[in-house]
């Protein structure tokens, strides 16, 4: 770089460049020290002074995902637009996140209720963990709920497997000519034994689609939970989008290890959380921009939705039947489904039934063990 | 920074971003000026260049019009399920190898030697028994361009593996010590997006991120890959495809299939983009029968300029 000594540290275009980095670091994108250092040895390359040949070179050096440029315009723009006053980057103001602790009805409890309600809630969580196994995620105290969450972190999920076209040397399977060769070369070329060789067994892909909208909002918190600790287990073969108004992909944010910073993370990126549900614009847009691509294809779908569709139920039948063709397996969660009395009759599940492979319950821990074992079964 | 002095002579291709994207129009490669500076970058920095986008924006193209200027091979690696380092990188020969140990066995027969143990092993890891892979050819062939196109369809370990080659540009063979790169091929991995990538591999290369091209620039594509195109239809056919991006399919077309309708249209010999040329010929833009239904029933509107 060439740099005149004498220059003041804050005109230093180095100082500039590392601080560019900070603020994008601030803007959640994954910047590293090497991808420091290769932005700044492709600035050298290029013209430190033209400000387009610094864009550009930040930008290949410095996104990763096409999720990323936005907000890399964004912070390009913030930071090297000739300013009034300080080099002060404005945080993109974002609505304030829901509390994701909002499995409590929330406002419509009185504060003396709750009072009263602290016995009973200590039997129950004393009446046993059995019991709670049972429980509708709705109707829980405050105390149960964290048991609840104890519960779910403790799952293990068996994530789905498929084989894979890799083989692997093993006992039983087809003849492998490379190591049978080679063990005859330390032999002198007699061929004692046949070495054989396996398909070996690979996890199969998970996607998991979670509906955040009003009418789901008692499960979402145990729903997600769920979702993190099957990503914590197979965070390379898990996808998780939450579904509402607009499709988000939260797998990112759920594949941090602790659980609150994990729901944290997520809740931030849902931007439409207890809204509207329109399933068919959404499933299209995630077969459209996901699923087709890949991330659907010999994969196990879930669904997780009480099926209120506001849109066109038409549009979702036909995107459930494209995902349907996709998918290895495509199940359905509903929370209602366990209830006594429950008919699939709302407009979005009758739509998608022709298309299922599973419709199930999910309104509790035993049912999402449930489905656990349909998924790892698949 | 490092003071290495910089490889390209003061006016060849690689001298600037604008020389290259110059260099790139000769070979037929349209390159804006994002993508002319990316591929300036990869080949200054000696990084390779991580390329994303919807299939059908030129993100092969691009390598195969660089390794076209830079007058390099282009050494082509189809990622797949299941790849591995056999597949990839080297292989040797077992069964030449075999042959060739009976063949000494037979002869030491005859004039009744002894066999030197050692000297018929060396003679068995000769680099003639080698069968050079995609990876292995590229680091063996200097100027070299290496494709390793869609990298999302292989698997973590795979990836691993192409990491620890990209960050070394070396291969280690156990029967016949290193074999480094004396010059690092120009690598350009290209993904379709079907799974994200590891962010360690990511980290090793420049992104590009590849869109579809504005009309103008399509129509210029159309003229320098389909030679003999007429002015009108091949901005008929931009304006339909840019058009039909913009409704709701399955499967938006891209340049490639842009290509191929242009030069279906000619061989059927159309003048220009009507009604009845477009119908007879959708099939070369559009790969779903919902797709071909509905955009038959909006034939006129699409085609009203």
């Amino acid at each position: 770089m060439s740099t005149p000594s004498e220059l003041p540290a804050e005109l230093d275009p180095v100082t500039s460049l590392v601080g560019f980095t900070a603020v994008l670091r601030g803007a959640g994108l994954a910047i590293t020290s090497d991808r420091v250092s290769a932005f700044l040895r492709a600035v050298d390359a290029l013209d430190v002074t033209d400000r387009k040949q610094t864009y550009w070179a930040g930008r290949f050096t410095l996104c990763a995902d096409p999720e990323d440029l936005p907000r890399y315009d964004l912070a390009f723009d913030a930071w090297f637009t000739p300013h009034q006053g300080g080099g002060v980057v404005q945080r993109q103001r974002q609505p304030q996140p829901p509390k994701l602790a909002s499995l409590l009805p929330s406002g419509r409890e009185p504060a003396g209720e709750q009072a009263e309600e602290e016995g009973p809630q200590l039997r129950a969580a004393a009446s046993g963990t059995e019991v709670l196994r049972h429980h509708d995620l709705a109707e829980l105290t405050i105390a149960e709920r964290e048991h609840l969450r104890q519960m779910i972190a403790l799952l293990r999920p068996e994530p789905p497997r498929r084989s894979s076209r890799r083989r692997r040397p093993a006992r039983r399977g087809e003849a492998d000519p490379g190591r049978t060769l080679r063990a005859a070369m330390r032999t002198h070329g007699e061929v004692r034994e046949l070495s054989r060789r396996h398909r070996s067994v690979r996890p199969r892909k998970l996607v998991l689609l979670v509906d955040v909208s009003g009418s789901m909002e008692p499960y979402a918190d145990a729903l997600l939970r769920f979702a993190h600790v099957v990503v914590r287990r197979a965070p390379t073969s898990t996808e998780v989008f939450t579904i509402g108004t607009r499709l988000t992909r939260i797998t990112r944010e759920l594949r941090q290890r602790d659980a609150e910073r994990a729901l944290g993370a997520a809740s931030k990126a849902i931007p439409d959380w207890s809204g509207g549900t329109r399933l068919g614009e959404v499933v299209r847009a995630f077969v459209d921009r996901w699923g087709q691509r890949g991330a659907a294809r010999r994969a196990v779908v879930v669904i997780f939705s009480d099926g209120w569709e506001r849109g066109d139920t038409q549009l979702l039948g036909a995107q459930m039947e494209r995902l349907s063709r996709l998918a290895h397996r495509l199940v359905w969660v509903n929370p209602h489904a366990g209830k006594t009395g429950y008919a699939p009759v709302q407009g979005g599940i009758v739509a998608a039934l022709p298309f299922l492979d599973d419709l199930l319950a999910g309104h509790s821990l035993a049912t999402l063990e449930r489905l656990l074992k349909v998924v790892s079964d698949a | 920074m490092d003071d290495r002095p910089q490889a390209a002579p003061p006016d060849g291709p690689s001298s600037s971003p604008a020389a290259l994207a110059e260099a790139l129009r000769t070979t037929g490669y349209l390159a804006d000026t994002g993508v002319a500076t990316a591929a300036f970058l990869a080949i200054q920095m000696g990084r390779p260049l991580f390329c994303e986008g919807e299939p059908g924006t030129g993100k092969t193209a691009l390598a195969q019009a660089l390794a076209q200027v830079l007058g390099a091979e282009l050494i082509r690696l189809q990622c797949h399920d299941g790849i591995d380092a056999s597949q990839a990188l080297y292989d040797w020969d077992f069964p030449r190898q075999l042959l060739h140990l009976r063949a000494l066995e037979a002869a030491a027969e005859a004039t009744r030697e002894r066999m030197d143990v050692s000297a018929v092993e060396a003679s068995l890891y000769e680099p003639r028994f080698l069968l050079a892979r995609p990876i292995l050819r590229a680091l063996q062939t200097a100027p070299s361009v290496l494709l390793v196109d869609e990298v999302d369809r292989a698997d973590d370990e795979f990836e691993a593996f192409l990491l620890e080659v990209l960050t070394e540009y070396a291969v280690s063979i156990p029967e016949l010590g290193e074999v480094r790169a004396a010059e690092p091929p120009l690598v350009v991995l290209t993904s379709n997006r079907t799974r994200e990538v590891h962010d360690a591999l990511k980290r090793r290369c420049l992104y590009l991120w590849l869109d579809h091209p504005d009309i103008a620039r399509e129509i210029e594509i159309l003229h320098s890959r389909v030679p003999g195109v007429p002015d009108r239809l091949a901005a008929q056919v931009a304006a339909a495809v840019h058009k039909l991006r913009g409704t709701e399919l399955l499967k938006p077309p891209g340049v490639a299939e842009s290509l191929d309708w242009a030069r279906a249209l000619m061989l059927v010999g159309a003048k220009q983009l009507d009604v009845d040329a477009a119908a007879a010929t959708l099939g070369a833009v559009l790969k779903y029968r919902e797709d071909a239904d509905r955009t038959l029933k909006g034939l006129d509107a699409l085609l009203a300029s």
